[in-house]
């Protein structure tokens, strides 16, 4: 049933008891085409652009708990595509771009919110780097500008902008098309459209081996049984390591917890998201009323999905110090995830050493807003077996040969 | 906020330490006879355990000392910590080899 | 207005002090010890809000933390604050509280209109639309932001300060109920070091609420004996009006106190301290006391204001002396609700009927209830209920055996109060907060404490002791319990439980959803009453595949209120394990997650803000540079005099004189920042033999030599000038912002990987001030301050160290150069580094000595082609980047990052590259981090080859210079690129990075 404002409207003539179930709950066939590991918003993209873009629908999704209840239900939602180097630039644009029509190509309101993303500089360190960062991302063709302290204050007037502040600020990159979008919607939206292609989403189905014969990958173990498929991505954030290791794999990845919270709604004050890089917070407000804020990883190895309240502490003083009005206003939940996280801060879509198998993963904090253009790539490096030009630097190859592309080594620290 | 037992000093707050990543990764002796590929290993390829974990922290803002720590990255229970150079205890399944 | 629901005696409060205040402007009276809530409901006032979605007027429902309806704002301007539940507020004298989320008032408010269109907005109707057209989505948001959200936020930074306490203890009890009083008197007793914390304002928790007796006495008589006796022992903390925020790893708790919120805003400015502390406890053994919260029924229109729980119906008539109403109908499922029948009926609450959904209840508080002549209708429900602004009467009907259908004779009952009760969920939420597990008790339906690897043990009703004398005695036991655990042995016998009047209850019946007269989905059966979520939304749930308890909160917003679903969730969960035919478990577990309660933010942030936000450093001449007018750069935590303007300077001015100064006479820069580290150990030169990339084994002493650090994955890192101070002795320098990080990570490398090297660190950063003179004049004025150092250029060589006595004081001076000019760096230890500055600055006066800062010491060295790690390098750059090679060792076997660099990539040709840059136009300074292209084009894409690292406009050379990173640079000598800026475009000519006296030349003078 298309949904629309008219569907909604006839539905509710009859009290709603006509809505069909968002996506079926099927019995695992004994084998697929192929079989996507991790049912989270990048692997149910993955079926549907299989199914959508390369017309393979025999496809199942298996998903050990619940359909987006990992980073994609745990994320402060935001989507941005401003990234320093090339490659980044373009796959994150893609997925922007993607994201930008798929309330309509999924009918699904994933509330698109793009309200701006700025980041803030407090110091001419930052400066320099906002600059060169934005001057890339204008040339990648992406809007992107710079923002000196009173446009900044304009934009934000709640902002602290004080130039006595701890943590003045001088200036801020604004990425107009950047915001926000609804994290549960973008994973029932994806899902509900995988599905209608055919792709079998199986939930409380968790993968315990890969299965293989030789060099190449013929299916996995689960909870309910083997499932043979040709081909097998896996995309399962927070655990992209542990699934590898079933295959043998060695990846360069970490997994850290990573914390967010959200303060009682309030009326609108906070229209645009901010992020300080400096200072390891970024806040928004959602459409609920809530503040979301989210803060730097916990320093080490976890997939406790509870990180340690002393960063949570410093996220909030540095939040209070950008903006002192939301010093009484009050936290009401909190909560962690799991991320995994690569030495070059950018993730892996790439080919493995197992023939059929394919790996998404290392997003690190970051992974929501390469949502689509992430299960796009991916669907294409396993429809096709080679990446698309989009993905091809994010390969697992580059840290032997050394071609890493370093988002965080821009971030070093000056004289 | 996790309680880690400082080798030296005791049982200390997290907020003192500084993570290290995974416990006894070897500079190899020879970094040039290695391939690429071996020398990828060495430099980025980590175990990532999910369960007993044995990784290094260093008591920064307190004797600055390095240790090794053995943690079950699951639920965070601390199983063993032992000096540098030391073996550590168990097997790594958690618990001084106990089933 | 008089306080007409007051009754006449009875209550916790203190009728001697009667107190004013507001509510949406209009004033009333209430005594000390009331609740904004008990006060509010004195006054009879029974719209409180209106919910989130549909705008419904509500009502009190509760009488505590569970509270889902009563939100208020406090105050106004800067003291204001959102979202607070009345029933949690203390009242004091000049309270002024608003209504949230209506407008223009509780009254009457237009949001209700949502309320007409209820029907097409079902849970998640916004997923299925506002998609056409696609561009409008911003708009329709607008509107619906402007709907949402609760309070208003401060306008204001706030004036209170918070702040924060860490605190260990052997036994830490949550709860100051029966339960709590008892763990927390039995494990003080065995000696253990207690800290006891309860939310409310005094102890007692429900002893509070209700007539129990224990002995034979009133029961707050021996809550008061237990915390006079508490008071007495040392080692116990006890801490009231503080809730415990979460549970996490290891046994650490958060607690929230409020230590000044009961008080009016200007008495709190006059009181010292904070508003509120955060405590953060490492506690050995914890007890959770934290009791259990009533659930409601789900019911036909059970959100009218006078509905509402029957524990706090008691609460208000028996602990704040107050009749929630006039006439009421009990609904229930089980028998403490009749307790609560009991008590209205004392207190002159006329009793219609209780209607109990279980076929002859046979629990002797029924029994009770019968003898004092309240009709108990048995086997019924309530399926209707009337009235808009204040329930007016309810329909009751016969309940089936299969508790689907409500049908046969109804009758109606007139009434002002509908108190409601489904049993109790056990307040498990610190415990799941902290990983343990939950189990399932069906009779019951509570999630009760199950196992956890913590040292953690439930009492009372948390752990679901129904009867007071369980609770205490699970309460002692779980004392004794924690108190041993601590080597705490109890001396002699356990003192007996006292005496209770407890009596036995009968079983509960669970009809999850009471039927109506309409189907359901006709029907508004609140589930969360925050978030107006319906049983029916429940049902659209399950229907569409929205079944587990994550998807079923997430798409109808059930639980996701400021209350947290404290009344909602268990109800939520059973409607849906019965629309899907499974159990409760079956659907899942509520995952709790902190905090219990909301805790402020600026109490997280505690003094961490403003100028405490991160700490600053000054070095010992800062004051001086402020005087001199300089404005700072931070570098890290440091400041840094980045330019000394004067009058009628701008900064270009001010840096063209201070550079034309120090190429021309003498410049003086501080230098003290730089990171310095002793290093000592007769295999000192073997550590830097490793670390640097360079060879180090021949320097000898009394030599200076520049080191360039690299990661193990072969990019520079850091670098700077290292120098032998004698056998086994050296001193490194380092950047001022990587400081640190270098010292820790020699350590690592000296800890973890070469233990066998005999070396030993010490960070000397802050040990000594130094002071770098440099330019034509500056070995001249170096001689006059000094009789013993020679300072002849052949006598004290470039790089090369002489310690000395310079203006009287001992000095280490440094013949180094970071300008290319003759240049000295003087350190002294820093509580000398004033005077010497000053000597300096005297002697040097008539060379016309000039100050200069960051900016003219970045121009200088970029003048000769010096670079900056992490200005010019980024983490990705190799010493063959950056025209480096020079200094990487050939011979050594071996140094940290030597193997990355014959990787395939680190090893291509065409990298990028440190190259210089020459505007066409000379006085055209290019933007740093202006991108650079071979090829322009119209518009973009396009390809970009580097990056302009450092530009500046040098008076010296008389035009624009800078540093770039391009690709293939060294191969580019000579040619164009061009800098594509906003609105224009730079050409400009690749060049060599040294831009003045290439020979070097000046470093000798």
């Amino acid at each position: 049933m298309k949904y629309s404002i008219f569907s909604l409207v006839r539905n509710a003539l009859g009290y709603h008891e006509g809505w069909p179930r968002a996506w079926r709950s099927p019995d695992p066939k004994p084998e697929y085409d192929v079989v996507i590991v991790g049912g989270g918003g990048h692997g149910l993209a993955t079926a549907y652009y299989l199914a959508k873009e390369h017309g393979i629908t025999n496809v199942a999704v298996l998903e050990k708990g619940w359909l987006g209840g990992g980073n994609t239900g745990r994320n402060t939602t935001i989507i941005r595509s401003n990234y320093l180097w090339d490659e980044s630039a373009h796959l994150y644009e893609h997925s922007l771009k993607l994201y930008e029509g798929l309330s309509q190509d999924i009918n699904y309101n994933i509330m698109l919110s793009q309200r701006g993303v700025l980041n803030l500089a407090h110091n001419l360190h930052d400066l320099r780097e906002l600059s060169r960062r934005v001057n890339a991302i204008r040339l990648n063709g992406i809007d992107s500008e710079i923002l000196d302290t009173a446009q900044v204050k304009a934009m934000v007037p709640i902002l602290n902008a004080s130039q006595q502040s701890r943590y003045p600020v001088l200036g801020a990159s604004l990425q107009k098309r950047g915001g926000v979008a609804r994290h549960d919607a973008v994973a029932w939206g994806l899902a509900r459209a995988a599905d209608a292609r055919g792709v079998d989403i199986i939930q409380q189905c968790e993968v315990t081996g890969i299965v293989r014969d030789g060099g190449k990958v013929t299916g996995v173990e689960t909870t309910r049984g083997l499932i043979r498929a040709g081909k097998v991505g896996i995309v399962t954030a927070g655990h992209t390591s542990v699934l590898a290791a079933m295959a043998g794999i060695r990846l360069p990845i970490e997994s850290h917890p990573l914390q967010a919270l959200v303060s009682e709604p309030i009326k609108p004050v906070l229209h645009t998201v901010v992020m300080s890089n400096a200072v390891h917070a970024y806040v928004s407000q959602s459409d609920r009323g809530e503040l979301v804020m989210g803060a730097g990883i916990d320093g080490y190895n976890g997939y406790s999905q509870r990180g340690s309240i002393p960063v949570i502490e410093h996220m909030l003083a540095s939040i209070v110090e950008l903006f002192p009005i939301f010093s009484r206003l009050r936290m009401m939940r909190q909560w962690g995830g799991i991320v995994d996280t690569c030495p070059d801060a950018s993730p892996i879509i790439s080919k493995t050493p197992v023939d059929g198998l394919y790996i998404n993963g290392g997003w690190g904090t970051g992974g929501f807003k390469a949502t689509p253009g992430s299960g796009w790539v991916f669907a294409h490096t396993i429809a096709q077996d080679r990446p698309h030009a989009l993905n091809a630097a994010f390969n697992l190859d580059r840290f032997t040969s050394g071609a890493l592309v370093d988002e965080h080594g821009a971030a070093a620290v000056a004289h | 906020m996790l309680s880690i037992p400082c080798p030296w000093c005791g049982p200390r707050d997290e907020t003192e330490y500084s993570y290290g990543g995974e416990a006894h990764i070897v500079r190899p002796e020879d970094p040039q006879a290695l391939s690429d590929r071996e020398w990828a290993d060495y430099l980025f390829m980590r175990a990532n355990t999910k369960g007993a974990h044995r990784e290094r922290w260093v008591h920064s803002h307190g004797c600055r000392r390095w240790f090794n720590v053995e943690r079950n990255t699951a639920t965070n229970e601390i199983i063993a910590v032992y000096k540098m150079g030391e073996s550590p205890p168990g097997d790594g399944t958690g618990g001084d080899g106990a089933p | 207005m008089t306080q007409r629901q007051r009754l006449a005696k009875g209550g916790r409060i203190d009728r001697t002090r009667l107190l004013s205040f507001t509510f949406d402007g209009r004033s009333y009276k209430g005594y000390a010890g009331d609740t904004l809530a008990s006060a509010l409901m004195a006054n009879g006032v029974s719209v409180l809000g209106r919910s989130f979605k549909y705008h419904r007027p509500r009502g009190l429902f509760g009488a505590g933390a569970e509270e889902p309806n009563a939100i208020v704002q406090l105050e106004e301007g800067p003291d204001t604050i959102p979202n607070l539940r009345a029933t949690q507020v203390e009242l004091y004298d000049g309270l002024m509280a608003s209504s949230v989320n209506a407008w223009p008032g509780l009254d009457w408010d237009i949001g209700e209109i949502n309320s007409l269109f209820s029907r097409v907005l079902p849970a998640g109707f916004y997923y299925k639309t506002f998609m056409w057209p696609a561009s409008f989505w911003m708009k329709y948001e607008e509107v619906i932001r402007r709907a949402a959200g609760l309070g208003r936020c401060p306008e204001h930074p706030d004036p209170d300060t918070y702040d924060k306490m860490h605190a260990h203890c052997d036994v830490l009890v949550v709860g100051g109920g029966p339960a709590g009083l008892m763990a927390a008197l039995t494990a003080g007793k065995a000696g253990a070091r207690v800290i006891l914390a309860d939310e409310q304002t005094e102890f007692g928790g429900a002893l509070l609420d209700r007539r129990n007796a224990i002995d034979g006495k009133p029961a707050a008589d021996w809550v008061a004996a237990a915390v006079a006796e508490l008071e007495a022992m040392e080692d116990v903390r006890l801490l009231p009006r503080t809730h415990a925020a979460g549970y996490y790893e290891h046994n650490f708790l958060t607690l929230l106190e409020r230590k000044t919120d009961h008080l009016h805003p200007v008495a709190r400015r006059r009181t010292p301290g904070p508003r509120q502390r955060l405590w953060k406890v490492r506690a050995a053994q914890v007890v959770l006391a934290t009791g259990a919260i009533e659930r409601p029924l789900v019911f036909a229109d059970n959100d009218r204001p006078g509905v509402m729980l029957a524990s706090a119906a008691q609460t208000y008539v028996n602990r704040y002396g107050v009749k929630p109403g006039s006439r009421a109908v009990v609904f229930t499922n089980n028998d403490s609700a009749y307790a609560a029948a009991m008590d209205l009926h004392d207190g002159g609450v006329d009793i219609a009927a209780v209607v109990d959904l279980r076929e002859n209840p046979g629990g002797a508080l029924v029994t009770e209830a019968r003898g004092k002549g309240i009709t108990v209708l048995d086997g019924r429900a309530v399926v209707a209920t009337e009235g808009r602004k204040r329930v007016q009467a309810v329909d009751v009907a016969p309940l089936s055996a299969d508790g689907r259908v409500a049908e046969g004779a109804h009758r109606r009952f007139e009434c002002d109060l509908v108190l409601v009760s489904g049993g109790w969920n056990p307040a498990v939420h610190l415990f799941s907060h902290a990983g343990g597990k939950l189990s399932f008790e069906p009779d019951r339906a509570q999630f009760l404490p199950g196992t956890t690897p913590l040292p953690c043990r439930a009492a009372g009703s948390a752990s679901g002791d129904i009867q007071l004398a369980q609770c205490l005695a699970n309460g002692q036991k779980a004392g004794e319990v924690a108190a041993a655990a601590n080597g705490f042995r109890r001396r002699g016998r356990l003192p007996g439980i006292p005496q209770c009047d407890d009596v036995a209850e009968g079983p509960m019946r669970h009809v999850w959803q009471v039927p109506g007269r309409k189907p359901a989905a006709q029907l508004k059966q609140f589930v969360d009453l925050q978030h107006d979520v319906t049983a029916a939304d429940v049902h659209l749930a399950a229907r569409e595949g929205y079944e587990s308890v994550e998807h079923l909160k997430r798409y109808t917003t059930l639980g996701m209120g400021t209350d947290q679903g404290k009344t909602a969730n268990i109800n939520g969960l059973a409607i849906m394990a019965e629309t899907l035919g499974r159990d409760i478990p079956g659907v899942g577990t509520t995952t709790f997650r902190p905090p219990y309660t909301p805790v402020t933010l600026g109490a997280m942030a505690g003094r961490d803000v403003g100028a405490l936000a991160d700490p600053v450093r000054r070095t010992p001449m800062h004051h001086w540079h402020e005087t001199a007018g300089a404005l700072f750069e931070d570098v890290g935590q440091w400041k840094r005099p980045w330019y000394y303007p004067k009058q009628g300077e701008s900064m270009q001015d001010a840096v063209d004189r201070e550079c034309l100064a120090t190429r021309n006479a003498i410049g003086v820069l501080d230098a003290t920042t730089l990171g310095k580290i002793d290093i000592q150990g007769p295999d000192a030169a073997e550590l830097l033999n490793r670390v640097y990339t360079n060879a180090w084994s021949k320097l000898a002493v009394g030599r200076c030599r520049y080191g360039l650090m690299l990661g193990e994955d072969g990019m520079v890192m850091d670098d700077g000038v290292t120098t032998c101070l004698g056998e086994n002795h050296y001193l490194m320098t380092t950047t001022t912002g990587n400081a640190a990080r270098v010292m820790g990570w020699l350590e690592e490398w000296l800890q973890t990987e070469w233990p066998d090297l005999k070396v030993y660190l010490n960070s000397v950063s802050e040990y000594w001030a130094t002071i770098a003179i440099a330019g034509p004049f500056a070995r001249e004025l170096l001689a006059e301050l000094t009789d013993d150092i020679d300072v002849a250029n052949e006598a004290f060589p470039f790089m090369s160290l002489r310690s000395g006595t310079v203006a009287g004081i001992p000095a280490r001076v440094f013949r180094i150069s970071f300008t290319g000019e003759v240049s000295f760096e003087i350190n002294v230890p820093s509580t000398y580094g004033l005077a010497m500055w000053n000597a300096v600055m005297m002697a040097g006066e008539k060379y016309g000595i000039t100050p200069f800062g960051t900016e003219t010491m970045h121009v200088l060295r970029a003048e000769k082609g010096y670079i900056i790690v992490g200005q010019d390098t980024d983490g990705t750059i190799t010493p063959g980047d950056l025209g480096m090679d020079w200094i990487v060792s050939k011979k050594k076997p071996d140094f940290i990052g030597k193997r990355s660099l014959s990787r395939q990539d680190t090893a291509r040709s065409d990298r990028k590259q440190l190259v210089g840059l020459l505007t066409e136009n000379p006085s055209e300074v290019l933007p740093e981090g202006g991108q650079i292209v071979a090829i322009v084009k119209d518009s973009p894409p396009m390809d970009m080859i580097g990056h302009v690292t450092s530009s500046y406009y040098s008076a010296n050379l008389g035009r624009s210079i800078a540093l770039a990173l391009v690709k293939g640079g060294h191969d580019r000598l000579g040619k164009s690129v061009y800098v594509p800026l906003e609105g224009r475009t730079v050409k400009a000519k690749v060049s060599k990075t040294v831009f003045f006296d290439p020979e070097g030349e000046r470093l000798n003078g």
